[in-house]
């Protein structure tokens, strides 16, 4: 029986997950290998001479400084850069990971922090809930890449440097999703709920508590999903303008300016394993919470 | 015990007021079994809402326990069942029983204490520490009167709490309900819109009618304070049936003229 039922569980895994995503991976794998032949043609034609057509081709797919840089030199180049530097060295993509990790933990958890306060405040002050939510919106229509410049030199200005400026950016970008969800999450009890806990005479603090807040939980966290990405976002917009010599937004800088395609696709390879990581941490925090709160079984 | 004297609610909606209740007038004794039948919109719901100080009349007195509804409700003289069970689902039985007890500063034993005499009362014994996914739907609404009994209220109002089960499980819960009423000697006000439900559950049946929602009828209960689902066959109790089946017709002719 149980053997049966992994065996099954096995095969509706290969089927529902694992072929569809390779077979998508592949497809992409092949179309860049593709790609990469005419895009760097010109330069392979420039530096090379007599090649035959085979050649050629192989030529295109392993230029040092390649306009497109195939997986395999971007992964090559993540293994060296991961493994076979010394953490603390500025060449190793693990320090400025770690630095832009820092970062956007930091401005995660000023954004969380901001957005449940400004969603307890709406759902609790009359006042709050008619005046705040258009400000919310309005700080996410101006454009990121315009704001944070601006917060860079104003905060090195008072002489605030390094994370504090970038996990501030971070921060602007994610409260926005945990107020918009918490606001939805904390207002999801019905009447019937509401009421019977007016029959018990409790506080709001006491409903907030017993009530609201744990029925907020599944709102909360689809939010940190959303949240906790944009703050990587964040925390990178933040690197590029500061002339900061360090951290994943740093490096793809660096990359721009000498040419390094290789360099500048590693970094963001490695912000983009990075956000997963990130994501799939809280979906699993997720899992487990709602599963124990057996709102999902 | 509970007093109802020239209550008007009239709601403000969208496409004018309304007139939910209407010169609404009526008694309830310590120890009474009342309810209060008729169709959707006669205001039975609105009226047990006022009683619990969740909804607050246009005009009119009442009191419940010599208080206004508010106070009463403040010094948490009544529990209330409302028509879905409302089980917190990341609670177990015995936590959502415990639930108003937290709420209210019961010392931990305490707790512990009224927790379990109400599991016994509700026969759930055995189901504490599942969730309420893992129970039918009788069961829930037993736990959500459980919770409802956990506190010192000495009168229950309840809100078609077996509205949504089968006519089995109903029976079977009408039956348990009388003999829990029996043995806590609560006060009891229970609305529905089944006529043998009223019937057999009551000592006083208070017969309302829609636009604008008002008393046609209160009837006084002549079957005998212990009875059995058997009693469903007697004649008294189709004598009862019939009054009050005459009393919802009386609503409706009304309304025509």
């Amino acid at each position: 029986m149980f053997f049966e039922r992994l065996i099954e569980m096995k095969t509706s895994y290969l089927a529902n997950k694992f072929i569809p995503v390779s077979t998508i991976v592949i497809l992409i794998g092949l179309f860049w290998y593709l790609v990469a032949v005419p895009m760097n043609s010109d330069k392979v034609s420039r530096q090379f001479k007599n090649l035959t057509a085979s050649e050629h081709i192989l030529k295109c797919w392993s230029l040092k400084k390649p306009k497109l840089p195939t997986p395999h030199q971007i992964i090559n180049e993540m293994v060296n850069t991961t493994f076979f530097k010394k953490i603390s060295s500025k060449r190793s993509l693990v320090y400025h990971g770690w630095i832009t990790l820092q970062a956007t933990l930091a401005g995660f958890f000023l954004g969380t922090l901001l957005g449940i306060l400004l969603a307890l405040g709406i759902v609790h002050n009359k006042a709050m809930d008619l005046s705040v939510m258009p400000w919310v919106i309005a700080s996410q229509t101006i454009p990121i890449l315009a704001i944070a410049p601006m917060i860079i030199v104003v905060m090195n200005s008072v002489g605030v440097t390094g994370l504090l400026p970038k996990a501030i950016i971070s921060m602007y970008l994610s409260f926005f999703p945990v107020v918009v969800g918490m606001v939805k999450g904390l207002r999801s009890p019905d009447q019937i709920q509401l009421d019977q806990m007016k029959t018990w005479s409790a506080s709001s603090r006491e409903i907030l508590w017993y009530l609201r807040f744990p029925s907020s939980l599944p709102f909360l966290f689809a939010s940190l999903k959303v949240g906790v990405a944009a703050s990587l976002v964040g925390a990178i917009v933040g690197e590029l303008p500061s002339g900061a010599i360090a951290g994943l937004g740093a490096r793809m800088l660096a990359g721009t300016y000498y040419g390094q395609t290789i360099m500048i696709w590693s970094a963001l390879f490695a912000a983009a394993f990075l956000a997963a990581l990130l994501v799939f941490t809280i979906d699993f925090l997720q899992k487990i919470t709602l599963k124990r709160m057996a709102i999902i079984r | 015990m509970i007093s109802v004297s020239d209550v008007n609610l009239t709601f403000e909606t969208n496409d004018g007021p309304v007139n939910a209740l209407k010169n609404v007038s009526m008694e309830v004794n310590e120890g009474d079994f009342v309810s209060f039948i008729g169709p959707s919109g006669c205001g039975k719901t609105t009226l047990l809402r006022v009683i619990a100080a969740l909804e607050t009349p246009t005009e009119g007195r009442v009191t419940v326990n010599n208080m206004t509804p508010d106070e009463a409700r403040k010094a948490r003289q009544y529990g209330y069942v409302f028509q879905a069970a409302g089980l917190y689902p990341w609670r177990t039985v015995s936590g959502n029983i415990k639930l108003p007890l937290e709420i209210m500063g019961y010392s931990t034993s305490e707790k512990e204490d009224r927790t379990r005499k109400v599991i016994d009362l509700v026969e759930l014994n055995g189901f504490e520490k599942k969730f309420p996914w893992q129970l039918s739907g009788g069961m829930q609404q037993r736990a959500s009167i459980a919770r409802a009994l956990a506190f010192d209220a000495n009168i229950l109002l309840m809100d078609e709490p077996f509205g949504a089960l089968d006519e089995i499980v109903r029976d079977r819960l009408n039956g348990e309900l009388l003999n829990l009423w029996a043995r806590t000697r609560k006060t009891i006000c229970f609305v529905t819109h089944s006529i043998p439900e009223a019937v057999f559950l009551s000592t006083k049946i208070v017969v309302m009618s829609p636009r604008p929602g008002r008393i046609t009828d209160i009837i006084e209960s002549t079957l005998p304070k212990k009875r059995d689902l058997n009693i469903r066959d007697s004649r008294e109790f189709i004598k009862i049936a019939q009054r009050v089946r005459e009393g919802l017709k009386a609503g409706q002719s009304e309304d025509v003229f």
